[in-house]
């Protein structure tokens, strides 16, 4: 009954005439030129010579990084699409960082572990299985548009997973904890979708 | 984790209501609505004739209650998609759909206490103005100080129920800015908010208010970075960030 449901006198803004470009619109989303910030509490400030990012949990031996050597990785420019919950899609955003998979390579990983908890400065989470990270899924990004990430998105550096909703990409990240079974993150807890696929609209639990 | 998904429903306009030249408020009424939380919002979806659609998420405007009644106010924007359908096409009778409630975090209930310290920007203050009515609603013996920034007096939002609301004296200050123009005589701020705004505030209420903080980018960023360095403990500081939403 729902899914014929028709909004009396509602056209629709006039649709994008590029296919390529609506073709990159996951449903229920909007474009924005803009760069919507989100969060849930005070930005952290955090001063780079005090900042740290670890990976953790179910790894041979934790590996740890200053803000200096975090520089030193590898790292690339990346170009991809995001999508927030609420809505906004943001075409071809320019970040620069390091993936998941170079950061990964520095520990020994134990086959038990399945997923991970990205956990930031704040006290902000969330859950990912392994696989949403791996193959160049996933980075740490600390730079976007060509200038370091200012701390309303994120600064120092924050995690950026492009094909899920963008609460994923947890801000002001510090660390990755790999883990055996799942455990729901911070919005994730709260009603949340457990993996918020955009193109499935996986937003909210029970979507 | 399953659980039942949060199903869109079919809910008709009830009534609305002008609240300033480019705000109104829209009275819904959802069958089989589970009770709210002040402070959560809701998705709103629109279906043209050939299928297209678009959704966005508005705050909900109203105290929990127990006849499915959900109170929307919606700022027009101009180049926007959904709120100038609901500005010039929606009427009293017509249908939408909708689905919620949604959101666990930007919440109050009696149970949480206080001091509660409210700071609004614009149509931020649609989800606090949410947990004022259920406050008064309830009778909580909560004291509250709402921060509100507008442009100018005529953009405030709820300016009368506001002035009511503070007239009870049961605990509640409203302390307005306006920002842009301020009417002949007037005694309040007239600034963007800044710390001794926030030292102002938290005066009133004592230093470790329960705070929540909505509106634009600047205004929350300068508000929960105030507070902070204030001393204000910010797993205290709760935020969200909409600007209007198109």
């Amino acid at each position: 009954m729902t899914d014929r449901f028709v909004s009396r006198g509602f056209a629709g803004r006039r649709r994008d005439a590029d296919a390529d470009r609506a073709g990159r619109i996951p449903p229920g989303q909007y474009l924005t030129d803009g760069f919507p910030v989100l969060s849930a509490g005070p930005t952290p400030q955090i001063p780079i010579d005090q900042w740290e990012f670890t990976i953790e949990g179910l790894v041979r031996a934790p590996v740890r990084w200053s803000w200096e050597q975090f520089l030193a990785l590898p790292a690339r420019d990346w170009t991809v699409d995001i999508s927030c919950v609420t809505k906004w899609t943001k075409l071809d955003t320019r970040w620069h960082g390091v993936s998941i998979d170079d950061l990964l390579a520095a520990v020994e990983l134990d086959p038990r572990a399945q997923f991970v908890t990205a956990y930031s400065y704040g006290g902000y989470s969330t859950n990912l299985p392994l696989s949403d990270v791996l193959n160049n899924l996933a980075f740490v990004a600390y730079q976007y548009d060509g200038a370091p990430l200012e701390p309303a998105h994120g600064g120092p550096a924050r995690l950026v997973v492009p094909h899920l909703y963008f609460w994923k990409s947890a801000k002001w990240v510090r660390g990755l904890r790999l883990i055996e079974h799942d455990v729901p993150g911070f919005w994730e807890s709260l009603g949340y979708h457990n993996r918020g696929d955009p193109w499935r609209e996986e937003r909210y639990s029970g979507d | 984790m399953p659980s039942q998904p949060l199903g869109w429903k079919i809910a008709t306009v009830a009534e609305i209501r002008d609240e300033t030249s480019d705000v109104k408020s829209f009275s819904l009424l959802v069958p089989q609505w589970q009770t709210h939380r002040p402070g959560q919002h809701v998705d709103v979806r629109l279906t043209a004739a050939d299928g297209y659609q678009a959704q966005r998420s508005y705050s909900i405007a109203s105290a929990p209650g127990p006849d499915g009644r959900v109170d929307l106010t919606v700022e027009r924007i101009a180049e926007g998609e959904v709120s100038p359908y609901f500005h010039d096409v929606l009427v009293t009778g017509d249908e939408v759909e909708v689905r919620g409630p949604i959101g666990g975090y930007f919440v109050w209930e009696p149970s949480f206490g206080g001091p509660l310290l409210l700071i609004a920007g614009g149509s931020g203050v649609v989800p606090l103005m949410a947990i004022l009515r259920e406050r008064a609603g309830v009778d909580a013996p909560v004291s509250a100080t709402l921060m509100y920034s507008s442009r100018t007096w005529d953009d405030v939002i709820y300016r009368d129920e506001l002035e009511q609301l503070a007239a009870n004296e049961d605990g509640l200050r409203v302390l307005h800015t306006l920002t842009r123009a301020q009417p002949p005589g007037w005694t309040g701020f007239a600034r963007r908010i800044d710390r001794p705004m926030l030292e102002e505030a938290l005066g009133g209420i004592g230093p470790q208010p329960l705070t929540y903080i909505c509106g634009p980018t600047l205004l929350v960023e300068a508000a929960a970075n105030g507070l902070v360095e204030l001393g204000v403990d910010a797993g205290r500081i709760r935020t969200e960030r909409f600007g209007p939403t198109s």
